[in-house]
């Protein structure tokens, strides 16, 4: 019983970088953007989260531990949106091919994060951009007194840190934003038909840069996530690690929907740590590819069961323009 | 009063930019268009080099310099440029088809893999010639299976092709992890290495620099005349802009998706094979190094054109090599190469726009063309 509990412990832990991607990969693609340069946001976002915690913590002789977290989120959104606004820029005012634009934001995202990465770590006597141990605590668990030491569940619901919350309370907001609000019509409309959406008097190309550019943010504090969280805040070479695309990925496993990203992220954080908690004899290396595997079989599988509900923004991919119809 | 309906007003109801599409362009505007936007693109990067205290032109200078001053780093660069010129090629051929194949990684590997079985294990049954006309064929077929699932699954199920040739990147990287860790481990070394090639598995120098780029130029001159001049090349062109014209015209689109990618699964094993048979000599995990996804680069900027991805693979070694070189110069870190990368392909993607399409500004009289 205790292993099953630090099993689903361990695999929220990891699954939440994954549910930022997929959340703000949905509400990107609702507005017809198909950004594949998830990786690339992460990037950007992990980096200039550590950048903000790391000078934070170097100009302020006393560093609040709760002020950090909030300057890494902050930062972290307006560098993924930054690198979404460019991709906005280039899809929808510059018309360029969506899945050309999103690999480019992939090879430059990485190479942002890397190369500013390396940049501090070059700043600082140690050869590594690291923040120090108060603010490190900060981005571990939290604990409510009385709630976080009830057994079983205390650990289980009220023991993670401050982002993991966040990402469910950004779910639930998606979830009502998307199918309660007349935003959230407008955007799907967006998506669906934006030659329709622009007769009905809707603002295509406003819709379409908020949508990515938010989105855009939300994936760049799963970034941040795997830096703080994850690689315990120091910036580690290639730390995304394709998890941008697993992200992807899950969008479609999630079939668009921000309730279900909260599901497939925890599966498939569940399937990246498995091998640390049920070794099944088969090799290490062989089982890493799991979570990759699972992927192309929920590919695979969606495709085959083609259900007209769940099923992809009709002109995701497409740039739309009121000249060319 | 209000001017009539049939008198409009075109000074005031004309909005300030207007854009309309060009008919035509002429080879000459278009290309001073794209240099322009490679300039700004290093102007940005000027930037960049600026707000960490160097001077842009000293660093770009010493750029050059470190791709292209001496001999011995000029075959570097060539040796660079190779296999991103080949995986190009590879990744192209699949991007006719508007098929998005980002798994040229795991299909360089794949190929590596299927060389390296036969450089390691079966360097003692055959004579040098044979063993790497049979170490090419393994990674020929190994690519090309590698290729060859993604599209089966997208010929037969419409699967989406640009995740499911990624996903094989990784599985083919734990596949290498797995076989460097265990089976294929030097059992004389400590660390988790496979053994270096022997002399017999090596590929032959011609200018000091291994065969490998000799067969590139190649595959980019064959590789120009099937896409333009061949029967499949054309079906792989229509099959890109509408599966369904493909369809009335009654081509057999299944086959050709399984077909092309097939090919191009197989360009990028070769890839994988001139990789651990002409540069590195052994199997590693860093073999395909993150050339699958530069070649979408270079196959990009080159507008799929095999000829102009002699060019633009070479000019992107001088950016990979130059950047190695300030990182010990300028303490630069390396990573600059992919972002001065992400910046050119981002400005390359927005000239297409004035390509495309023209401002015509209120008051203007509109040209015939531009």
């Amino acid at each position: 019983m205790d292993k099953l509990i630090n099993l689903l412990y361990a695999a929220v832990l990891a699954g939440t970088p994954l549910l930022f991607g997929t959340l703000g990969e949905i509400l990107t693609e609702k507005s017809g953007n198909l950004n594949l340069g998830v990786e690339g946001m992460m990037f950007m976002g992990g980096v200039a989260g550590l950048a903000g915690a790391f000078y934070y913590e170097k100009f302020v002789t006393a560093p609040s531990g709760a002020l950090a977290v909030l300057i890494a989120v902050i930062c972290a959104f307006f560098s993924g949106a930054f690198g979404a606004l460019i991709y906005s820029f280039l899809t929808v005012t510059m018309r360029a091919n969506q899945n050309v634009t999103g690999l480019a934001l992939t090879i430059f995202g990485a190479g942002f994060g890397n190369f500013f990465g390396e940049v501090m770590a070059n700043t600082t006597a140690s050869g590594y951009a690291g923040v120090g141990n108060k603010i490190k605590d900060a981005f571990l668990g939290i604990s409510i007194p009385g709630l976080s030491s009830i057994p079983f569940f205390g650990k289980l619901l009220f023991n993670y840190n401050i982002l993991v919350y966040l990402g469910v309370i950004i779910a639930a907001a998606m979830a009502y934003l998307l199918n309660k609000t007349r935003a959230g019509l407008n955007l799907r409309a967006v998506g669906e038909n934006p030659a329709t959406a622009d007769a009905a008097g809707i603002n295509v190309t406003l819709f379409k840069y908020i949508a990515t550019c938010v989105g855009g943010g939300i994936c760049g504090i799963g970034g941040m996530y795997v830096v703080m969280v994850t690689c315990s805040g120091i910036w580690v070479h290639n730390c995304i690690n394709g998890m941008g695309w697993i992200a992807v990925a899950l969008v479609i496993f999630a079939t668009w929907n921000p309730s279900r990203a909260l599901l497939g992220s925890l599966v498939f954080g569940g399937l990246s740590i498995l091998r640390l908690y049920l070794p099944l004899g088969i090799p290490m290396q062989i089982y890493g590819t799991l979570p990759y595997a699972a992927t192309v079989v929920v590919l695979v599988a969606t495709s085959i069961r083609q259900s007209r509900e769940h099923r992809i923004p009709q002109s995701c991919g497409y740039n739309y323009f009121r000249e060319e119809r | 009063m209000r001017p009539l309906a049939s008198q409009p007003d075109n000074s005031r109801k004309e909005p300030f930019i207007r854009i309309t599409k060009r008919a035509d362009i002429s080879r000459r505007n278009a290309a001073l268009i794209r240099s322009a936007a490679v300039v700004l693109a290093l102007f940005t990067g000027a930037l960049l080099i600026i707000t960490l205290g160097h001077n842009p032109f000293y660093v770009y200078a010493d750029m050059l310099k470190g791709a292209l001053g001496t001999k011995t780093v000029f075959k570097e660069t060539v040796k660079t440029a190779v296999p991103l010129l080949s995986a190009a090629i590879a990744v192209a051929l699949a991007f006719r088809m508007r098929f998005w194949n980002i798994g040229a990684e795991g299909q360089i590997l794949a190929g590596a893999m299927g060389a390296a079985y036969f450089a390691l294990f079966q360097y003692k049954s055959m004579p040098h010639w044979l063993l790497l006309i049979v170490m090419c064929i393994a990674a020929i077929v190994a690519g090309g299976i590698w290729g060859l699932i993604p599209a089966f699954f997208k010929a037969k199920w419409d699967t989406n092709e640009t995740l499911f040739t990624l996903m094989l990147n990784y599985i083919a990287l734990g596949i290498e992890q797995y076989l460097q860790n265990g089976p294929w481990k030097n059992p004389r070394s400590g660390f988790p290495k496979i053994s270096m090639f022997t002399a017999e598995a090596k590929l032959p120098k011609l200018f000091g620099v291994h065969i490998g780029w000799v067969l590139a130029i190649l595959l980019a001159a064959a590789a120009y005349i099937y896409l333009t001049h061949s029967k499949q090349g054309f079906e792989t062109a229509v099959v890109g802009e509408s599966t369904n014209t493909a369809r009335y015209a009654g081509m057999n689109v299944s086959k050709i998706i399984i077909r092309t990618m097939f090919i191009s699964g197989a360009i990028a094993g070769i890839t994988g094979f001139m990789q651990v048979s002409g540069s590195d000599f052994t199997l590693t995990e860093n073999t395909a190094g993150g050339v699958g996804f530069t070649a979408i680069t270079v196959a990009w900027l080159s507008k799929l054109n095999p000829i102009i991805m002699i060019f633009v693979s070479f000019a992107l070694a001088i950016l990979e090599k130059g950047a190695n070189r300030i990182q010990t110069t300028f303490k630069i870190p390396a990573s600059a190469a992919e972002v001065l990368t992400g910046v050119i392909l981002f400005f390359m993607l927005g000239c297409e726009f004035f390509i495309n399409y023209r401002l015509v500004f209120k008051g203007r009289k509109e040209r015939s063309n531009g």
